[in-house]
């Protein structure tokens, strides 16, 4: 077992240093670099740059090595250092700006996991044992708008829907007299009552998903034998449905964390941009936009990371929860 | 399997409808038969079909040109379509507006001319200021409506004083079309790889079998935005469009190979498979009669599926100004405009391109979910 855990974190090396690679790679595709997007605006300003000063700047930020050396040297300071490079529309670290978004991000999207969990695994019990019924039927219809509004939209017709019934701006995770302020409890009394409306938004989509899979696996379960014989031998019903059938059930549906939590991060990035929310996504879209390779690679690493990671843990909780691969064969 | 599992069919229904019918039908006759069934899936063919012939058909459904500008009716509303005048029902007509300025707000507001004559909406009608080619081969002025003397809008204008119907009819062509090219894209990378690697098995089923989870593991938005930043600025509407479907496809491929993939490898077991063999088949001949016909309905479902999950990066990636750049229209596109809570508040009718994409996804869920309880047949 303790093997099988070193191997799944062991690989994780490889994927990242593959996903680095690509990332930057990708990054590195548009023609040009930060610097003559940087020399273009001020030469449109009236001031002029020669070719000299361009080479100096150049060779200043490293843009003047090839496309390989930077990225070697990007990752060296990244794993020796801890250093993810200069972002250049900022004039600061990428690191700091890192420390100030990722954690927003991580938060919010983790509490957007939970709040998945939290809505769909009840409704979807409640639906397959109540089959068919006015409850089932609602919530299947709820299921498919949730599935089919696409969450940026959602918060644009949600900000929209509350600016003009309740004269109420959601965006932002603060309000402005918090903005800058150092982390109090007041700060954080803040953030939370502002932060449950993008969770609810980036949560919505993957709960209407995950209930129908919860629904499904459990009225599989429940038409088995083992039931009958349970419910034969004068098992309340409670103590039946979550005793054997739930816990079964429940098993696929953790493992789906794996596609629920894709769909959470690229979720949130769109729904941070649309809500101007002081997470990563904004960051990363002017990023991208500006040509500031080393902050848009950091942030897509540091995505691709959170999934990763996030799915390492889901198959961790998985083994220990369900006892057939705890004491059984582990599946590569 | 038991013995009751063996005594078909246990659906009951179709058996009782059609009697005899039911044993000689073949599995797509099952499969249309139960589709019929499914009043969901019925409905979102017939919107689907209504949305595609309306995007077909966009030239001559929309009164003006996507790039025709209004001058006086800047981010004007949607017109009233009145039908009754003095208490009397008469045929549609509108009334010109015209901006005034609120005293009170400073809010540019539009309000019927004073002393404006009805003006009738003319269907099928000529309009001469308005020619057009429809497909680009045949010169006409017809259109579908039309009101002579103003212009109708029947979403209210945009910040140029463009119609807003106009342009959510044209924008339908990119945002129907590059879910149903990507999802071509998708399915021949995805046939391809999938089969490979499930018919083949061994080393080339390890290799893709990891590169598919590790695209699958990223997450797509942010890729799909750091790839599209890299379409140049200056490329034709074709080129970018044709870009951002394989980008789309790119990242869509994996999830339609690992099934590919599973249907190979659990139907190369089957007897069927090994009594081909026994005959002399070849390889391509087992492959193409044998082994596709029998995942096909799945492929088609998971298909259906994959489109609106295109549909949508697309409509995120322009609406984030990555995607499709204007003077290209699609529904991304259009939705650039609504991105201020301020603006939505004052223009709210330029959030109507959301309410098609909206309509357009369920539409494809829908269908997706018919068409798979329709694929098997034989089960409840």
């Amino acid at each position: 077992m303790l093997s099988y855990i070193l191997r799944r974190i062991l690989y994780l090396i490889p994927t990242l240093f593959v996903i680095s690679a690509v990332v930057f790679f990708i990054i590195q595709l548009p023609p040009g670099d930060f610097m003559s997007t940087y020399i273009a605006n001020l030469e449109e300003g009236g001031i002029k740059v020669s070719d000299e000063q361009a080479e100096a700047l150049r060779r200043q930020y490293g843009l003047d090595r090839s496309e390989y050396a930077q990225y070697v040297i990007w990752i060296r300071n990244i794993v020796t250092k801890g250093d993810w490079g200069r972002s250049f529309s900022w004039n600061k670290p990428v690191a700091d700006i890192l420390a100030e978004r990722v954690p927003l991000t991580a938060v919010v999207s983790l509490t957007s996991t939970i709040f998945i969990y939290l809505v769909a695994i009840p409704i979807g019990i409640f639906s397959a044992t109540h089959q068919y019924s006015l409850f089932d039927y609602v919530f299947t219809f709820v299921g498919f708008i949730g599935v089919s509004i696409p969450s940026f939209m959602l918060a644009l017709i949600l900000m929209w829907g509350a600016f003009v019934l309740f004269d109420w701006r959601v965006g932002g995770l603060f309000s402005p007299e918090y903005l800058d302020a150092p982390w109090s409890l007041a700060r954080v009394g803040d953030l939370l009552s502002r932060a449950w409306f993008p969770v609810v938004i980036i949560g919505l989509s993957g709960t209407a998903g995950l209930m129908r899979v919860m629904r499904g696996n459990l009225l599989d379960e429940l038409r088995k034998q083992y039931v009958v014989t349970a419910r034969a031998k004068g098992i309340p019903e409670i103590r039946v449905l979550f005793f054997y059938p739930v816990k079964i059930a429940i098993n696929p549906v953790i493992s789906t964390i794996g596609w629920i939590l894709p769909g959470i991060v690229a979720g949130e990035v769109l729904v941070s941009i649309v809500l101007n929310l002081q997470t990563t996504g904004p960051v990363l879209l002017d990023a991208l936009l500006a040509q500031d390779m080393y902050l848009a690679g950091s942030i897509t690493l540091i995505l691709s990371l959170l999934v990763v990671v996030g799915n390492l843990f889901a198959d961790l909780l998985l083994v220990w929860i369900d006892p057939r691969i705890r004491f059984g064969r582990v599946e590569e | 399997m038991t013995l009751a599992e063996l005594d078909l069919p246990t659906t009951g229904a179709p058996a009782e409808e059609a009697g005899e019918e039911y044993y000689r039908a073949t599995q797509w006759q099952l499969i249309w038969w139960a589709f019929r069934r499914h009043t969901a899936a019925r409905v979102g063919l017939i919107v689907l079909g209504l949305l595609y012939a309306l995007a077909l058909t966009c030239e001559f459904i929309s009164p003006y040109r996507p790039l025709d500008r209004f001058d006086g009716y800047l981010d004007a509303p949607p017109h009233r379509i009145r039908l009754f005048e003095e208490g009397r029902l008469t045929r549609p007509y509108i009334l010109d507006v015209e901006p005034t300025l609120d005293m009170e707000t400073f809010r540019t507001e539009y309000t019927p001319k004073e002393g404006s004559e009805p003006l009738p909406i003319r269907f099928l009608a000529r309009n001469a200021d308005h020619p057009y080619e429809f497909w680009g081969m045949l010169p006409t002025q017809r259109h579908l409506f039309q009101v002579d003397g103003a212009p109708i809008f029947l979403f209210g204008t945009d910040r140029l004083g463009r119609d807003l119907f106009t342009r959510t009819m044209y924008g339908a062509r990119i945002s129907l079309s590059v879910g149903l090219v990507g999802v071509i894209i998708s399915f021949i990378l995805g046939l391809l790889i999938g089969g490979l690697a499930g018919y083949f098995g061994g080393v080339v089923d390890q290799i893709s079998m990891r590169v598919i989870d590790f695209i699958l593991s990223l997450p797509t938005i942010p890729l799909w935005m750091a790839l599209s930043v890299a379409l140049p600025r200056e490329w034709s509407v074709v080129q970018t469009y044709f870009f951002i479907t394989i980008i789309l496809s790119l990242i869509s491929w994996p999830a339609l190979a690992r099934q590919v993939r599973g249907k190979f490898l659990s139907l190369r077991a089957e007897d069927f498979v090994t009594s081909a063999q026994l005959v002399g088949s070849s390889e391509s001949r087992i492959i193409a009669v044998h082994l596709l016909p029998s995942f096909t309905s799945h492929l088609i479902v998971t298909l259906t599926l994959m489109v609106p999950s295109m549909i949508i990066g697309e409509t995120a990636l322009s609406f984030l100004g990555l995607g499709m750049q204007p003077p290209a229209v699609s529904w991304g596109v259009l939705l650039q405009n609504a991105q201020n809570v301020v603006t939505l508040a004052l223009h709210p009718w330029k959030l109507i391109p959301c309410l098609f994409v909206i309509v357009t996804v369920l539409m494809f869920n829908f269908l997706g979910d018919g068409l798979r309880d329709a694929v098997d047949p034989y089960s409840t």
